[in-house]
Protein backbone atom coordinates (compact mmCIF):
# COMPACT_ATOMS: atom_id res chain seq x y z
CA UNK A 1 0.00 0.00 0.00
CA UNK A 2 1.47 3.45 -0.83
CA UNK A 3 1.33 6.40 1.54
CA UNK A 4 -1.41 7.93 -0.77
CA UNK A 5 -3.77 5.25 0.13
CA UNK A 6 -3.26 4.96 3.89
CA UNK A 7 -6.90 5.02 5.10
CA UNK A 8 -7.33 7.73 8.01
CA UNK A 9 -6.05 6.90 10.79
CA UNK A 10 -9.00 7.27 13.56
CA UNK A 11 -6.34 7.24 16.31
CA UNK A 12 -2.13 7.82 17.20
CA UNK A 13 -0.42 6.27 20.16
CA UNK A 14 2.60 7.97 20.68
CA UNK A 15 4.84 5.61 22.22
CA UNK A 16 8.17 7.61 21.76
CA UNK A 17 10.76 7.15 24.05
CA UNK A 18 9.23 4.03 25.83
CA UNK A 19 11.20 1.25 25.92
CA UNK A 20 9.99 -2.35 24.86
CA UNK A 21 7.39 -3.63 25.29
CA UNK A 22 6.12 -0.69 26.11
CA UNK A 23 4.85 0.57 22.69
CA UNK A 24 3.39 -2.95 21.98
CA UNK A 25 1.71 -2.76 25.15
CA UNK A 26 0.25 0.86 24.53
CA UNK A 27 -1.41 -0.87 21.30
CA UNK A 28 -3.07 -3.89 22.96
CA UNK A 29 -4.64 -1.20 25.16
CA UNK A 30 -5.66 1.27 22.49
CA UNK A 31 -7.23 -1.72 20.70
CA UNK A 32 -8.96 -2.69 23.58
CA UNK A 33 -10.45 0.60 24.02
CA UNK A 34 -10.99 0.90 19.89
CA UNK A 35 -14.29 -0.25 17.76
CA UNK A 36 -14.23 -2.41 14.80
CA UNK A 37 -12.99 -0.66 11.72
CA UNK A 38 -10.80 1.71 13.73
CA UNK A 39 -7.28 2.33 12.35
CA UNK A 40 -4.61 2.85 14.79
CA UNK A 41 -1.09 4.48 14.40
CA UNK A 42 1.36 3.80 16.79
CA UNK A 43 4.93 6.10 16.93
CA UNK A 44 7.88 4.12 18.30
CA UNK A 45 11.37 4.83 18.71
CA UNK A 46 12.04 1.21 20.00
CA UNK A 47 14.03 -0.66 17.25
CA UNK A 48 11.82 -4.06 18.17
CA UNK A 49 8.62 -2.35 17.58
CA UNK A 50 9.09 -2.99 13.69
CA UNK A 51 9.01 -6.77 14.47
CA UNK A 52 7.23 -7.26 17.82
CA UNK A 53 4.35 -4.96 16.64
CA UNK A 54 3.68 -6.64 13.15
CA UNK A 55 3.56 -10.32 14.45
CA UNK A 56 1.30 -9.10 17.41
CA UNK A 57 -1.33 -7.75 14.53
CA UNK A 58 -0.78 -11.05 12.45
CA UNK A 59 -1.47 -13.26 15.88
CA UNK A 60 -4.56 -11.36 16.55
CA UNK A 61 -6.07 -11.43 12.95
CA UNK A 62 -5.69 -7.56 13.06
CA UNK A 63 -5.00 -5.65 9.51
CA UNK A 64 -1.46 -4.44 9.36
CA UNK A 65 -1.83 -1.15 6.88
CA UNK A 66 2.12 -0.95 6.83
CA UNK A 67 5.07 -0.07 8.70
CA UNK A 68 6.99 3.95 7.62
CA UNK A 69 9.71 5.37 8.71
CA UNK A 70 9.67 8.56 9.97
CA UNK A 71 12.44 10.73 11.12
CA UNK A 72 13.29 9.30 14.39
CA UNK A 73 10.85 7.37 14.79
CA UNK A 74 8.67 4.02 13.22
CA UNK A 75 5.00 4.24 12.48
CA UNK A 76 2.82 1.50 12.46
CA UNK A 77 -0.64 1.63 11.14
CA UNK A 78 -3.16 -0.72 12.03
CA UNK A 79 -6.81 -1.86 11.27
CA UNK A 80 -8.71 -3.24 14.01
CA UNK A 81 -10.46 -6.12 12.39
CA UNK A 82 -11.80 -8.33 14.72
CA UNK B 1 11.84 24.55 58.89
CA UNK B 2 11.97 22.46 56.01
CA UNK B 3 9.51 19.36 55.91
CA UNK B 4 10.34 16.46 54.01
CA UNK B 5 7.32 14.20 53.41
CA UNK B 6 7.47 10.91 52.80
CA UNK B 7 4.67 9.53 50.78
CA UNK B 8 4.74 4.76 51.47
CA UNK B 9 6.18 3.23 53.90
CA UNK B 10 7.39 0.55 51.49
CA UNK B 11 11.00 -0.37 50.56
CA UNK B 12 11.56 2.85 48.55
CA UNK B 13 9.78 5.13 51.08
CA UNK B 14 10.95 3.33 54.26
CA UNK B 15 15.17 3.35 53.30
CA UNK B 16 14.56 7.34 51.40
CA UNK B 17 13.18 8.69 54.67
CA UNK B 18 15.93 6.52 57.04
CA UNK B 19 18.50 8.13 55.19
CA UNK B 20 17.49 11.93 54.80
CA UNK B 21 16.71 11.40 58.67
CA UNK B 22 20.48 10.50 58.58
CA UNK B 23 21.85 13.06 56.67
CA UNK B 24 19.68 16.01 58.28
CA UNK B 25 20.83 14.41 61.88
CA UNK B 26 21.87 17.87 62.82
CA UNK B 27 19.21 20.01 60.97
CA UNK B 28 16.69 18.00 62.14
CA UNK B 29 18.29 18.30 66.15
CA UNK B 30 18.35 22.33 65.23
CA UNK B 31 14.88 22.37 64.72
CA UNK B 32 15.57 23.24 61.07
CA UNK B 33 13.92 20.49 59.39
CA UNK B 34 11.71 17.03 60.34
CA UNK B 35 10.91 14.35 58.06
CA UNK B 36 7.65 12.66 58.07
CA UNK B 37 6.89 9.08 56.37
CA UNK B 38 2.77 8.86 55.71
CA UNK B 39 2.04 5.25 55.42
CA UNK B 40 -2.16 3.92 54.88
CA UNK B 41 -1.28 0.87 57.47
CA UNK B 42 1.36 1.40 59.61
CA UNK B 43 2.76 -1.97 58.99
CA UNK B 44 5.53 -3.18 56.24
CA UNK B 45 5.51 -6.29 54.00
CA UNK B 46 8.12 -8.31 52.75
CA UNK B 47 6.42 -8.59 49.42
CA UNK B 48 8.99 -10.92 47.52
CA UNK B 49 8.18 -13.48 50.54
CA UNK B 50 4.61 -13.82 49.23
CA UNK B 51 6.05 -16.25 46.59
CA UNK B 52 7.66 -18.27 48.93
CA UNK B 53 4.33 -19.13 50.98
CA UNK B 54 2.81 -20.40 47.77
CA UNK B 55 5.91 -22.36 47.53
CA UNK B 56 5.26 -23.47 51.17
CA UNK B 57 8.33 -22.24 52.49
CA UNK B 58 7.29 -19.30 54.07
CA UNK B 59 4.34 -17.77 56.61
CA UNK B 60 2.79 -14.98 56.17
CA UNK B 61 3.46 -13.31 59.81
CA UNK B 62 7.08 -13.23 59.01
CA UNK B 63 6.89 -11.23 56.72
CA UNK B 64 4.92 -7.71 58.17
CA UNK B 65 6.71 -5.96 60.90
CA UNK B 66 5.48 -2.54 62.17
CA UNK B 67 6.57 0.48 59.78
CA UNK B 68 7.37 2.30 63.29
CA UNK B 69 10.40 -0.22 64.32
CA UNK B 70 11.88 0.26 60.72
CA UNK B 71 11.99 3.80 60.99
CA UNK B 72 15.23 6.02 62.37
CA UNK B 73 14.05 7.82 66.12
CA UNK B 74 13.81 11.14 63.65
CA UNK B 75 11.48 9.98 61.40
CA UNK B 76 7.68 10.66 62.36
CA UNK B 77 4.59 8.16 61.20
CA UNK B 78 1.22 9.33 60.18
CA UNK B 79 -0.98 6.39 59.49
CA UNK B 80 -3.21 7.52 57.10
CA UNK B 81 -4.79 7.65 53.46
CA UNK B 82 -3.12 9.91 50.79
CA UNK B 83 -5.87 11.67 48.99
CA UNK B 84 -4.51 14.25 46.82
CA UNK B 85 -0.85 15.92 46.37
CA UNK B 86 -0.88 19.43 45.23
CA UNK B 87 2.41 20.67 43.89
CA UNK B 88 1.40 24.21 43.14
CA UNK B 89 0.42 24.79 46.82
CA UNK B 90 3.16 21.96 48.30
CA UNK B 91 0.69 20.09 50.59
CA UNK B 92 -0.60 16.87 50.80
CA UNK B 93 -4.19 16.32 51.50
CA UNK B 94 -4.75 13.38 54.02
CA UNK B 95 -8.13 11.32 54.07
CA UNK B 96 -8.33 11.83 57.63
CA UNK B 97 -8.77 15.87 57.04
CA UNK B 98 -5.45 16.36 58.00
CA UNK B 99 -3.22 18.43 55.36
CA UNK B 100 0.98 18.18 55.36
CA UNK B 101 2.59 21.48 53.88
CA UNK B 102 6.10 20.05 53.04
CA UNK B 103 9.27 21.51 51.26
CA UNK B 104 10.55 18.28 49.82
CA UNK B 105 8.14 15.86 48.82
CA UNK B 106 9.08 11.99 48.46
CA UNK B 107 6.60 9.63 46.62
CA UNK B 108 6.95 5.89 47.28
CA UNK B 109 3.29 5.17 46.74
CA UNK B 110 4.02 2.22 44.93
CA UNK B 111 2.14 -0.37 42.77
CA UNK B 112 -1.38 -2.05 43.20
CA UNK B 113 -3.44 -5.21 41.93
CA UNK B 114 -6.30 -4.49 40.41
CA UNK B 115 -7.49 -8.07 39.50
CA UNK B 116 -11.50 -6.60 39.14
CA UNK B 117 -10.24 -5.20 35.54
CA UNK B 118 -10.13 -8.31 34.50
CA UNK B 119 -13.90 -10.75 34.75
CA UNK B 120 -14.02 -13.53 36.86
CA UNK B 121 -9.91 -13.28 37.80
CA UNK B 122 -10.50 -13.64 41.77
CA UNK B 123 -12.67 -16.74 41.46
CA UNK B 124 -10.53 -18.19 38.77
CA UNK B 125 -7.00 -16.80 38.94
CA UNK B 126 -4.89 -18.16 41.62
CA UNK B 127 -1.67 -15.77 42.07
CA UNK B 128 0.81 -14.76 44.51
CA UNK B 129 0.85 -10.67 45.06
CA UNK B 130 -0.93 -10.56 48.63
CA UNK B 131 -0.24 -13.18 51.37
CA UNK B 132 -3.67 -14.57 51.22
CA UNK B 133 -3.88 -15.11 47.15
CA UNK B 134 -0.03 -16.93 47.71
CA UNK B 135 -1.55 -19.35 50.81
CA UNK B 136 -4.65 -19.84 48.37
CA UNK B 137 -2.31 -21.02 45.83
CA UNK B 138 -1.06 -23.30 48.15
CA UNK B 139 -3.61 -25.13 48.90
CA UNK B 140 -4.39 -25.20 45.21
CA UNK B 141 -1.18 -27.01 44.44
CA UNK B 142 -1.62 -29.33 47.21
CA UNK B 143 -4.88 -30.22 46.13
CA UNK B 144 -3.44 -30.72 42.94
CA UNK B 145 -3.49 -34.04 40.89
CA UNK B 146 -2.65 -33.35 37.85
CA UNK B 147 -3.85 -31.44 34.88
CA UNK B 148 -3.48 -28.29 33.05
CA UNK B 149 -1.77 -25.56 34.61
CA UNK B 150 -1.27 -22.45 33.09
CA UNK B 151 0.90 -19.25 34.17
CA UNK B 152 0.01 -16.07 32.30
CA UNK B 153 0.28 -12.43 33.31
CA UNK B 154 -2.41 -9.70 32.35
CA UNK B 155 -0.38 -6.75 31.50
CA UNK B 156 2.99 -5.01 31.79
CA UNK B 157 4.22 -3.40 33.81
CA UNK B 158 3.63 -5.72 37.11
CA UNK B 159 5.56 -6.04 39.97
CA UNK B 160 9.05 -8.18 40.64
CA UNK B 161 9.29 -9.26 36.59
CA UNK B 162 10.81 -12.81 37.15
CA UNK B 163 8.26 -13.94 39.36
CA UNK B 164 5.96 -15.69 37.44
CA UNK B 165 8.47 -17.43 35.38
CA UNK B 166 10.54 -18.46 38.89
CA UNK B 167 6.84 -20.07 40.01
CA UNK B 168 7.33 -21.81 36.70
CA UNK B 169 10.23 -23.17 37.34
CA UNK B 170 9.44 -24.19 40.95
CA UNK B 171 6.27 -25.30 40.42
CA UNK B 172 7.72 -27.92 37.78
CA UNK B 173 9.85 -28.86 40.01
CA UNK B 174 7.89 -29.63 42.84
CA UNK B 175 5.54 -31.51 40.89
CA UNK B 176 8.39 -34.03 39.75
CA UNK B 177 9.35 -34.19 43.15
CA UNK B 178 5.60 -35.10 44.29
CA UNK B 179 5.70 -37.76 40.72
CA UNK B 180 2.72 -35.85 39.26
CA UNK B 181 4.69 -33.96 36.32
CA UNK B 182 3.51 -36.69 34.23
CA UNK B 183 0.67 -36.23 34.43
CA UNK B 184 0.76 -32.10 33.90
CA UNK B 185 0.58 -29.98 30.90
CA UNK B 186 2.55 -26.95 32.17
CA UNK B 187 2.22 -23.86 29.42
CA UNK B 188 3.94 -20.44 30.40
CA UNK B 189 1.87 -17.19 28.68
CA UNK B 190 4.24 -14.29 27.80
CA UNK B 191 3.02 -10.96 26.65
CA UNK B 192 5.48 -10.32 24.83
CA UNK B 193 7.53 -11.77 21.82
CA UNK B 194 10.06 -13.92 23.97
CA UNK B 195 9.93 -15.35 27.45
CA UNK B 196 11.28 -12.35 29.55
CA UNK B 197 11.29 -8.55 28.84
CA UNK B 198 15.00 -8.78 29.04
CA UNK B 199 16.72 -10.37 25.86
CA UNK B 200 20.03 -11.49 27.43
CA UNK B 201 17.22 -12.78 30.85
CA UNK B 202 14.74 -14.21 28.13
CA UNK B 203 18.05 -16.13 26.47
CA UNK B 204 18.78 -17.68 29.44
CA UNK B 205 15.49 -18.77 30.24
CA UNK B 206 14.34 -20.19 27.43
CA UNK B 207 16.71 -23.29 27.40
CA UNK B 208 15.57 -23.88 31.10
CA UNK B 209 11.70 -23.70 29.99
CA UNK B 210 12.90 -26.42 27.12
CA UNK B 211 14.88 -28.51 29.54
CA UNK B 212 11.72 -28.59 31.96
CA UNK B 213 9.17 -29.18 29.08
CA UNK B 214 7.24 -25.89 29.48
CA UNK B 215 5.26 -24.87 26.68
CA UNK B 216 5.74 -21.15 26.13
CA UNK B 217 3.57 -19.05 23.93
CA UNK B 218 4.37 -15.81 23.08
CA UNK B 219 2.77 -12.49 22.53
CA UNK B 220 -0.25 -13.99 24.73
CA UNK B 221 -0.69 -11.52 27.04
CA UNK B 222 -4.17 -12.60 29.33
CA UNK B 223 -6.95 -10.97 28.49
CA UNK B 224 -10.26 -12.76 29.39
CA UNK B 225 -11.30 -15.51 31.44
CA UNK B 226 -13.93 -17.80 30.35
CA UNK B 227 -14.84 -19.14 33.82
CA UNK B 228 -17.58 -21.88 32.65
CA UNK B 229 -15.61 -23.06 30.00
CA UNK B 230 -12.22 -23.07 31.78
CA UNK B 231 -10.36 -21.15 29.51
CA UNK B 232 -8.04 -18.12 29.66
CA UNK B 233 -8.05 -15.87 26.23
CA UNK B 234 -4.96 -14.22 25.17
CA UNK B 235 -5.55 -10.15 24.01
CA UNK B 236 -3.79 -11.71 20.38
CA UNK B 237 -7.81 -14.07 21.39
CA UNK B 238 -6.03 -17.54 21.40
CA UNK B 239 -7.28 -19.71 23.92
CA UNK B 240 -5.50 -22.19 26.79
CA UNK B 241 -7.54 -24.11 28.46
CA UNK B 242 -6.42 -24.65 32.20
CA UNK B 243 -7.64 -27.17 35.36
CA UNK B 244 -5.45 -24.19 37.61
CA UNK B 245 -4.69 -20.73 36.42
CA UNK B 246 -2.40 -18.71 37.80
CA UNK B 247 -1.93 -15.44 36.52
CA UNK B 248 -0.52 -12.14 37.61
CA UNK B 249 -3.55 -9.39 37.98
CA UNK B 250 -3.06 -6.04 36.15
CA UNK B 251 -1.27 -3.25 38.09
CA UNK B 252 -1.38 0.22 38.23
CA UNK B 253 0.20 3.00 40.34
CA UNK B 254 -1.71 4.85 43.40
CA UNK B 255 -4.71 6.75 42.86
CA UNK B 256 -3.83 9.62 44.34
CA UNK B 257 -1.59 10.41 41.94
CA UNK B 258 -3.88 9.89 39.30
CA UNK B 259 -6.62 12.41 41.36
CA UNK B 260 -3.97 14.31 41.78
CA UNK B 261 -3.27 15.00 37.75
CA UNK B 262 0.46 13.87 38.10
CA UNK B 263 -0.27 10.48 36.21
CA UNK B 264 -1.58 9.67 33.77
CA UNK B 265 -4.75 6.56 33.79
CA UNK B 266 -2.48 3.72 34.41
CA UNK B 267 -0.84 5.62 37.82
CA UNK B 268 2.70 5.39 36.94
CA UNK B 269 4.28 8.75 37.94
CA UNK B 270 6.65 10.16 35.15
CA UNK B 271 9.83 10.15 36.34
CA UNK B 272 13.28 11.90 35.18
CA UNK B 273 15.51 8.76 34.80
CA UNK B 274 18.46 10.24 36.34
CA UNK B 275 17.52 12.67 38.56
CA UNK B 276 14.42 10.73 40.38
CA UNK B 277 12.46 14.64 39.69
CA UNK B 278 9.05 14.00 39.01
CA UNK B 279 7.65 15.63 35.56
CA UNK B 280 5.12 18.50 35.81
CA UNK B 281 3.15 16.95 33.15
CA UNK B 282 1.37 13.18 33.10
CA UNK B 283 1.66 12.93 29.40
CA UNK B 284 4.03 15.05 27.18
CA UNK B 285 2.26 17.03 24.30
CA UNK B 286 2.59 14.83 20.94
CA UNK B 287 6.26 14.72 19.65
CA UNK B 288 7.42 17.42 22.74
CA UNK B 289 11.28 15.61 24.13
CA UNK B 290 11.37 14.87 26.97
CA UNK B 291 14.13 17.11 27.75
CA UNK B 292 11.81 19.69 27.36
CA UNK B 293 8.83 18.54 30.27
CA UNK B 294 10.11 20.47 33.33
CA UNK B 295 10.69 18.51 36.31
CA UNK B 296 9.28 19.57 39.72
CA UNK B 297 12.54 20.82 41.54
CA UNK B 298 11.03 19.50 45.39
CA UNK B 299 9.23 16.57 44.09
CA UNK B 300 11.16 12.92 43.56
CA UNK B 301 9.56 9.20 42.82
CA UNK B 302 11.16 6.11 43.68
CA UNK B 303 10.38 2.39 43.33
CA UNK B 304 7.35 1.07 41.86
CA UNK B 305 5.81 4.33 41.53
CA UNK B 306 7.35 5.86 38.56
CA UNK B 307 7.18 5.33 35.00
CA UNK B 308 10.78 4.07 34.50
CA UNK B 309 11.83 1.41 32.26
CA UNK B 310 12.77 -0.92 34.95
CA UNK B 311 11.97 -3.93 37.26
CA UNK B 312 8.99 -2.52 39.46
CA UNK B 313 10.70 -4.44 42.29
CA UNK B 314 12.18 -3.94 46.16
CA UNK B 315 15.49 -3.83 43.98
CA UNK B 316 14.97 -0.58 42.17
CA UNK B 317 13.65 1.21 45.13
CA UNK B 318 16.89 0.15 47.51
CA UNK B 319 19.14 1.53 44.43
CA UNK B 320 16.93 4.53 44.17
CA UNK B 321 16.59 5.63 47.66
CA UNK B 322 20.41 6.66 47.99
CA UNK B 323 20.04 9.14 45.32
CA UNK B 324 16.64 10.60 46.82
CA UNK B 325 17.96 11.21 50.04
CA UNK B 326 21.43 13.01 48.67
CA UNK B 327 19.00 15.14 46.37
CA UNK B 328 16.64 16.08 49.40
CA UNK B 329 19.50 16.47 51.81
CA UNK B 330 21.45 19.03 49.43
CA UNK B 331 18.27 20.94 48.79
CA UNK B 332 17.80 21.30 52.77
CA UNK B 333 21.13 22.32 52.79
CA UNK B 334 21.20 24.49 50.13
CA UNK B 335 24.51 22.79 48.58
CA UNK B 336 24.75 20.73 45.31
CA UNK B 337 24.15 16.87 45.38
CA UNK B 338 27.35 15.48 45.08
CA UNK B 339 29.48 12.38 45.87
CA UNK B 340 28.04 8.67 44.15
CA UNK B 341 24.52 9.42 44.77
CA UNK B 342 24.10 12.46 42.88
CA UNK B 343 22.84 10.40 39.70
CA UNK B 344 20.79 7.28 39.47
CA UNK B 345 22.51 4.98 36.72
CA UNK B 346 19.56 2.30 36.31
CA UNK B 347 21.01 0.28 38.96
CA UNK B 348 19.10 -3.15 40.01
CA UNK B 349 20.18 -6.15 41.17
CA UNK B 350 18.18 -9.25 42.50
CA UNK B 351 17.90 -12.77 42.32
CA UNK B 352 16.21 -15.18 40.11
CA UNK B 353 15.03 -18.73 41.25
CA UNK B 354 15.22 -21.62 38.60
CA UNK B 355 13.97 -24.65 40.31
CA UNK B 356 15.82 -27.66 42.03
CA UNK B 357 17.59 -25.28 44.38
CA UNK B 358 19.42 -23.33 42.01
CA UNK B 359 19.31 -19.23 41.04
CA UNK B 360 21.07 -17.03 39.37
CA UNK B 361 21.84 -13.27 39.46
CA UNK B 362 20.05 -10.45 37.32
CA UNK B 363 22.49 -7.15 37.95
CA UNK B 364 21.94 -4.34 35.78
CA UNK B 365 22.05 -0.68 34.77
CA UNK B 366 20.26 1.71 31.77
CA UNK B 367 23.15 0.88 29.99
CA UNK B 368 24.28 -2.25 31.01
CA UNK B 369 22.30 -5.10 29.99
CA UNK B 370 22.12 -8.24 32.56
CA UNK B 371 24.31 -11.05 31.94
CA UNK B 372 22.78 -13.72 34.11
CA UNK B 373 25.97 -16.15 35.57
CA UNK B 374 25.12 -20.20 34.94
CA UNK B 375 22.43 -21.17 37.26
CA UNK B 376 23.55 -22.51 40.47
CA UNK B 377 22.95 -23.47 44.16
CA UNK B 378 25.18 -20.44 45.21
CA UNK B 379 22.36 -17.98 43.68
CA UNK B 380 19.64 -19.44 45.39
CA UNK B 381 21.00 -19.29 48.81
CA UNK B 382 21.80 -15.56 48.38
CA UNK B 383 18.20 -15.27 48.07
CA UNK B 384 17.52 -17.20 50.73
CA UNK B 385 19.87 -15.16 53.18
CA UNK B 386 18.84 -11.76 51.39
CA UNK B 387 15.18 -12.77 52.10
CA UNK B 388 16.09 -13.77 55.91
CA UNK B 389 18.30 -10.68 57.01
CA UNK B 390 15.77 -8.04 54.86
CA UNK B 391 14.84 -6.62 58.48
CA UNK B 392 17.76 -5.49 59.17
CA UNK B 393 19.62 -4.54 56.22
CA UNK B 394 17.72 -2.69 53.19
CA UNK B 395 15.15 -0.37 55.42
CA UNK B 396 18.02 0.73 57.81
CA UNK B 397 20.61 1.64 54.94
CA UNK B 398 22.83 -0.98 55.36
CA UNK B 399 23.91 -2.28 52.47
Amino acid sequence: MTETTIPTVTRTLDARGSFCPGPLMELIRGMKESEVGDVLAILSTDKGSKTDIPKWIGKAGHNLIGVYTRDGYDEIIVEKVR
Amino acid sequence: MQHVVVLGGGVGGTLAANLIARKLKKQIAAGEARVTVVDETGNHAYQPGYMYIAMGQERAEKLVRPERKLLDGNVELIVDTIEKIDPAGQTVQLASGKRLDYGQLVIATGSRIVPEEIEHFDTEAHHFYTAGAAASLRKALDAFTGGRIVIGIAGIPYKCPPAPLEVAFLIESELRERGLRDRTELTFLSPINRAFTIESVSDMATPIFEEKGIRVELLAGVSEIDAERKVVITDAFEEHPYDLLICVPPHKGAQALIDSGLAPKSGWLPTDRNTLQVKTVAKPAPGQADADVPRFTNVYALGDTTDLPLSKAGSTAHFEAPIVAERVAAAVQGRKPGGKHASYTGKVMCFFEVGDGKGTLLQFDYDHPPKPPKPGKIWHLGKIVFNKTYWHTVPKGRV
